[in-house]
């Protein structure tokens, strides 16, 4: 298959822009669709601080990529999480650094959960919450500290690299179950409405997960191959190989179930009413917006971990989202 | 013969079909993975000859 552009051999073929490209072509389709999207979707201007939530997957690091090659001005986030299965939390923090390293322009940010709060993400699951849930606590540790750090650092925005295939295996998990809630607010953006709460943007929300991992594998980025053990047999990758399916027959079908939904957002033709949530108020202990009385969902995790509490914080949580 | 690799898993097929082909018949999805060959890209309609050895980047990542 040859290159559209310039007739050179291409090395990725998209069926569903009917577009095959050659290494260059590829990696300048790539950065320009991504400053595309940032555009159509308001998310941040060229004079915006950003905070890139990095994990060392292919995601994360590509994107931080892109955003460096576009001119902005994007810092890096990595959370060490603990997970010493399979070495997880070391080598890909071996990996974020690696790329920081060759970054000099960017900074890296650091966070050790367990030197800050005394515990691994695995030792507070075992401590108090049934193993199934790993997850759930993981995300709300991960949420807490990027808004901590995007607001003590006066970050405009969180970017995040989840792409397409994560959009839409989200989004079709949400209308198998009706969840008008998450459908309400699930988008490329996710504006700060609250003091102290940061704004949350996803650049890659229109790139397949096969156009991040081409780009990372065209670039050199060296990204950590194999996922989180805890992310083995999830639903997202169940509801993945699902649409791939779809996709195999209908080209472009994950793309159109996705923004096909934006848009009929966009122009009120489906509305989906926001739960009522209680009103936000400051946690008591480290002041970020939370529903919970008194303390917030991880506060109540980290300086009171009894089942009981934990349990109930999980409850006044409203901010899970589907992952 | 062509040698397929994908993560721990290894496959032989037999050469003179595409990378599309080859990829179905080992119970995969070429929307699910990337094929390399020596250490370069390949579209999916790339005709595999005897001794290829292709290896299948997957793409696929949860959580
Ligand atoms: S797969 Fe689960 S435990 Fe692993 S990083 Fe993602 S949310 Fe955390
Ligand atoms: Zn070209
Ligand atoms: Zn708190």
């Amino acid at each position: 298959m040859r290159c559209r552009k310039c007739g050179k051999e291409a090395v990725m073929n998209m069926r569903q822009h009917k577009l095959a490209l050659c290494r260059d072509h590829y990696i300048e389709w790539f950065v320009e669709r991504t400053e595309k999207t940032i555009r159509l979707y308001k998310m941040f201007r060229r004079e915006d601080k950003i905070l890139v939530a990095v994990s060392g997957g292919k995601d994360s690091l590509s994107l931080w990529d892109v955003l460096l090659r576009l001119g902005y001005k994007a810092d890096g986030m990595y959370i060490n999480l603990g997970i010493e299965h399979q070495g997880y939390s070391q080598v890909s923090l071996e990996k974020v650094k690696q790329f920081a390293s060759a970054h000099p322009e960017a900074e890296l940010h650091i966070v050790d959960i367990k030197a800050l709060y005394g515990r691994s993400i695995p030792e507070f699951a075992r401590e108090s919450w049934r193993g199934q849930r790993v997850c759930a606590l993981c995300g709300l540790v991960k949420r807490h500290e990027m808004n901590r750090l995007a607001i003590e650092g006066g970050y405009y925005a969180i970017a995040t690299g989840h792409n397409l295939d994560d959009e839409a295996a989200a989004l079709l998990g949400n209308v198998l179950r009706w969840q008008t809630g998450y459908l309400a607010r699930q988008g490329p953006v996710l504006p700060s409405d609250y003091p102290g709460l940061a704004r949350k943007v996803k650049p890659f929300c229109r790139m397949y997960e096969r156009e991040t991992a081409a780009y990372a594998l065209l670039m050199g980025i060296d990204y950590i191959y194999d996922e989180c053990p805890y992310a083995v047999g999830s639903t997202s990758i169940f509801y993945k190989n699902l649409l791939n399916q779809l996709e195999r027959n209908s080209p472009g079908s994950k793309l159109s179930f996705y923004l096909s939904f934006l848009q009929a957002k966009e122009e009120g033709r489906v509305r989906f009413k926001e739960e009522e949530a209680p009103p936000l108020h400051a946690c008591q202990r480290c002041g970020q917006p939370t529903t919970a009385p008194g303390y917030c969902a991880f506060c109540r995790l980290v300086y009171k971990p009894s089942k009981e509490e934990v349990e109930a914080a999980l409850e006044g949580s409203t901010d899970v989202e589907f992952a | 013969m062509v040698k397929l690799i994908y993560r721990d898993k290894e496959w032989e097929v037999r050469p003179g079909i595409t990378v599309k082909k080859a990829v179905e018949e080992v119970g995969l999805l070429i929307e699910a993975v990337i094929p390399v060959k020596d250490g370069k890209l390949i579209t999916e309609d790339t005709v595999l000859k005897d001794g290829d050895v292709v290896k299948l980047i997957a793409v696929i990542s949860g959580g």
